[in-house]
């Protein structure tokens, strides 16, 4: 291994012509069609003879369905067909991530057929000629329910002798899974032994809905007499639902193409397969017609997966001096009612990042997965990453106060210096480069972390009403989701690869085919430079094809910050690949050996040799005429690339967040906020800025704003945007962002990925300093949201354990 | 199970609508909401919808020329006026808060987009030189989930000076 490459840039963003275009702030190609309205959402499209489907969905949480009557709704206008779930029977969602041997997994079926298990669980289906009219048939379905006793509370459900989410299975209890490095007990018999500590947290986290802005939506179109099917959906894995709607539906995979047209955002809520594809393949293969299905907002708040929803227990054993040794971590996870794909693998992702940054010797982590009469919970963006790094960073801030040291001292006492790099930690994964120094270095400095603390010293010592909070978070993510052997290693039935085909045609324009499935990302714009810098053919020239299985027929699609780091490596190997292959063809016309070529901004030169070139654009016309190809040279111009990472990359930063928070009333305002993110090389600076302000958005809505709030009999009471508060521009603060750049010495553009940190590096930084600001008051908790109600209730159980807070 | 009956005979009242410069005669349902006749009934696919309580305000629309959210407005209220979409808002060249959100990357899924675009060209027409505070609480109403907003004001800052560099243009 080399010698990590540490550079500390701060980054100017301009564009130089002569450049490479990789790490220019290239406008993006997507733009064009969706600032016109010439956009593509699966709701738009309409075929003939269309047919409309809506879903009667249960209101109890939890009951028997003793009769379902379709009779009222088959004669209301406009109605084609109902149907139960005794008419669906067999069809179901299949969990791909059995997470340990003994997991228990029930059948999800696609409709109810004897008992609902959450509010929103779907009953029976109607097919009319309308929108409207298939929504009020749903008032012609009689369904009669015989209440049983909702599971909502995760502690309870594990209780001996509780109520029952799957009677069948006789336990709540989903899966335990645990994963040590090391002894923990040595560890904490060490810091016993030695004067130190063993400090115990517990922290929540709540339920999160992920509110892509664009709800789900189905179009299938059937063709008997072939018996194929396209479905369009808004899904981020159209070549994951491929192949499981291949396997649950029993139609040929060969028959299926799967499209995802313009995807409005996902953060993980389409990563899935959902009833509703399932259901509308087998409809509209039954009566012949194209479906329809859009949830409406509400609907979706039931029906697609929430996020988070955790226990966490946590436990560091660390010397007097504040030395760690060991860590310890038991998770409760809500799975919700049944498993969708990969819900029980997410609280798992956070295994091996609960340690972060730091130099622990030991490490246990146990997860317990736990059913409830609730939404399923999957993959909700960082997906069990936020999560660790949220216990971690605030456990350290916790640690710090109870040590009396300052956060950032103890972090760094901790942390791996950035000479140790590789270093493997004692989660077993060998993080390749980083520098949390230098990220930490600039963001304390864009902060003024030392001219914050003093004026937090001296408005503390005011008993000012509104006291100042700073919160840190040093984060690193595991990214690049992911080598297949290390699925393999947990149980994934997957592989973690990607796929790219890049073909230079007869007139010298390009496509780039890509297995990734961008709904925000802006990989056509991204995977164009990094086409255009190997090809040297120019960006605008470049047209990159995705989301389609017909055209693009390899993929793992886009989810875990994987795009850049696995399929734009496969974008650029199937690049290098065709240049490879248009070398042979040059230096055969130019009748020299192919060594001797030079290839600059697309253009094969003999060295040597001046006016002797050709540019690749000539030797793909060339390629297709075919009249004059070395021997063992195929026609055309074209080469693929699979790509199966052998690592994951890691990412890392420094997230300061500085509040202002009345005591009196537990309005937290956000007034300054740092994000140092270290993501390596960048392709484009403009498209990674913009990650990381919507991702960091997200993270301070879970620190300060949302959650998902089922009462006593399981209803979903935020079950609107009404009542679930998604933040407006209005309710977040002007961020600042820089970078520094370490690079990955795993793949060759030395990127890391990007689309989870902002995301995971921010909730623990922003709730680290609404508690910092309540420390005098005696608060070292404040359960997420931090609304003004949580803070001052926070503040006032504070002041009736009879802390010396004063204030309150 | 498959319905016995086929067709359905509704009721409906005509509405002239003038959509983005073209207008349309129409029979629709009185309950019919004005963004469902734009999408279903008139083909006009640009305009998406977002939610379901007029929250996030991604179908908002202008109606002569003042932003409403057009799943909060029935076709039949719509008879007799005239209507912005995202697909008639460039004018041989794009609008200049087009421009500016691609420039400064104020999209990214860009689902939002056409309902943050309406609200903003909106909000310039009453207040032309806005401060961030002010673009901030002008687009409330609109929700957008990817970009944490920030380059929605950038784009919105640049589009003001770009139209009032424009109207400077004009005026000289």
């Amino acid at each position: 291994m080399t010698e990590t490459s540490v550079t500390e840039t701060s980054v100017t963003e301009t564009i130089d012509a002569t450049a490479k275009l990789v790490g220019q702030p290239r406008k993006r190609k997507e733009d064009a069609r969706l600032v016109t309205g010439e956009t593509m959402w699966t709701d738009n499209i309409q075929l003939p003879g269309m047919l409309y489907m809506s879903i009667l969905r249960s209101p109890m949480a939890h009951a028997k369905i003793d009769r379902v009557d379709t009779s009222r709704a088959l004669e209301m206008p406009g109605v084609v067909a109902v149907y139960t779930g005794a008419d669906l029977a067999g069809l179901g969602i299949p969990c791909v991530w059995p997470v340990t041997d003994d997991m228990v997994a029930p059948t999800f079926p696609v409709l109810a057929i004897d008992e609902v298990r959450f509010a929103g669980d779907a009953v029976a289906v109607v097919v009319a000629d309308s929108r409207y009219r298939a929504a009020d048939a749903l008032e012609g379905i009689d369904v009669d329910y015989s209440p049983l006793p909702p599971v909502l509370d995760m502690t309870k459900a594990l209780a001996e002798g509780a109520d029952l989410v799957h009677s069948d299975k006789g336990t709540n209890k989903c899966y335990y899974w645990e994963f040590t490095g090391g002894d923990y007990a040595a560890s904490a018999a060490k810091a016993t032994a030695e004067g130190g500590r063993i400090f115990k947290r517990r922290y929540i986290q709540q339920r999160l809905i992920p509110n892509a802005m664009e709800p789900r939506a189905v179009v299938c179109a059937p063709m008997a007499a072939t018996g194929e099917i396209t479905l369009w959906s808004a899904t981020q894995i159209p070549h994951v639902v491929r192949v499981l709607l291949a396997l649950v539906t029993g139609i040929p995979e060969h028959k299926i193409r799967v499209i995802a047209p313009d995807v409005g955002g996902g953060f993980g809520s389409k990563l899935d397969l959902y009833r509703e594809e399932v259901i509308a393949s087998v409809v509209a293969g039954k009566l012949g017609r194209p479906i329809k299905w859009t949830e409406s907002r509400s609907e979706g708040y039931q029906a697609t997966i929430h996020g988070r929803d955790q226990i966490q227990d946590i436990e560091i054993a660390c010397t007097a001096d504040g030395t760690l040794l060991g860590l310890k971590v038991d998770l409760v996870a809500n799975m919700g009612a049944y498993l969708q794909i990969i819900t029980p693998g997410i609280p798992l992702l956070g295994a091996f990042m609960y340690n972060s940054i730091y130099k622990f010797e030991t490490l246990h982590f146990g997860c317990t997965g736990v059913f409830t009469n609730t939404t399923p919970t999957d993959a909700y963006r960082g997906a069990g990453r936020p999560e660790a790094t949220y216990a971690i960073e605030r456990i350290m801030d916790d640690l710090a106060a109870e040590l009396g040291v300052d956060p950032l001292d103890l972090r760094a006492k901790n942390w791996i210096k950035h000479e140790e790099f590789p270093y493997t930690t004692i989660a077993g994964l060998e993080y390749d480069s980083g520098n949390y120094e230098a990220a930490t270095a600039r963001a304390t400095e864009l902060f003024d972390y030392a001219g914050l603390r003093a004026e937090q010293a001296s408005r503390r010592a005011s008993n000012d009403p509104v006291q100042l909070g700073i919160g840190v978070s040093t984060f690193t993510e595991m990214c690049g989701l992911a080598p297949s052997r290390i699925l393999s290693a947990l149980k994934y039935v997957a592989g973690g690869w990607e796929s790219s085909t890049v073909r230079v045609l007869p007139t010298g324009k390009a496509e780039v085919v890509t297995g990734t499935s961008p709904h925000g990302q802006g990989h056509a714009t991204a995977w164009s430079q990094i086409a255009a810098d190997a090809l040297g053919i120019p960006f605008e020239d470049i047209e990159v094809i995705h989301g389609d299985t017909k055209m693009a027929p390899n993929g793992m699609d886009t989810y875990g910050s994987r795009s850049l780091v696995v399929g734009g490596i496969a974008v650029l190997h199937a690049a290098e690949r065709v240049v490879e292959k248009a070398r042979k063809i040059a230096a055969h016309q130019l009748e020299c050996d192919p060594a001797d070529l030079d290839f600059e901004a697309g253009v094969f030169k003999v060295r040597g040799v001046p006016g002797a070139e050709k540019a690749i654009q000539a030797v793909a016309f060339e390629a297709f005429t075919a009249h004059d190809l070395p021997d063992g040279v195929e026609p055309t111009l074209a080469a693929d690339s699979t790509l199966d990472p052998n690592q994951f990359s890691y990412p890392h930063g420094t997230h300061l967040c500085a509040v202002d928070l009345d005591t009196e009333t537990g309005s937290v305002k956000i007034r300054k906020y740092v994000a140092v993110d270290d993501i390596g090389n960048v392709v484009n600076p403009m498209i990674v800025e913009g990650q990381v302000h919507g991702g960091i958005a997200q993270g301070i809505a879970q620190a300060l704003y949302e959650e998902a709030v089922y009462d006593a009999e399981g209803n979903l009471v935020t079950g609107t945007m009404v009542d679930y508060l998604v933040p407006s521009a209005a309710d977040l603060p002007t961020l600042t962002t820089d970078r520094t750049v370490t690079p990955a010495t795993t793949n060759e553009l030395g990127v890391k990925g990007v689309g989870e940190a902002g995301t995971i590096a921010s909730t623990p930084a922003v709730v680290n300093a609404v508690v910092d600001a309540l420390r005098p008051l005696g608060v070292d908790d404040v359960r997420m949201p931090c609304s003004p109600q949580n803070v001052w209730r926070a503040i006032q159980a504070a002041g009736a354990n009879g802390s010396d807070g004063g204030q309150s | 199970m498959v319905s016995p009956i086929v067709g359905v005979r509704v009721s409906t009242v005509r509405i002239s609508v003038t959509v983005d410069g073209q207008r349309y005669e129409s029979d629709v349902e009185p309950r019919q909401l004005l963004v469902h006749h734009l999408r279903d009934g008139l083909g006009r696919v640009g305009t998406p919808i977002g939610c379901d309580t007029s929250n996030c305000g991604a179908c908002t629309v202008l109606l002569d020329g003042h932003s409403v959210k057009s799943c909060a407005v029935l076709a039949v209220q719509a008879d007799g006026h005239s209507i912005t979409t995202v697909q008639g808002l460039a004018n041989g060249t794009w609008h200049p808060v087009q421009q500016a959100f691609h420039e400064e990357h104020g999209l990214q899924c860009g689902f939002c987009t056409p309902g943050m675009m309406l609200a903003a060209v909106d909000l310039l027409a009453e207040n032309p030189d806005p401060s961030d505070a002010e673009i901030r609480e002008g687009l409330e109403g609109n929700l957008c989930r990817c970009t944490g907003y920030q380059n929605i004001v950038k784009a919105v800052q640049a589009a003001a000076a770009a139209i009032n560099a424009q109207k400077t243009g004009a005026a000289q």
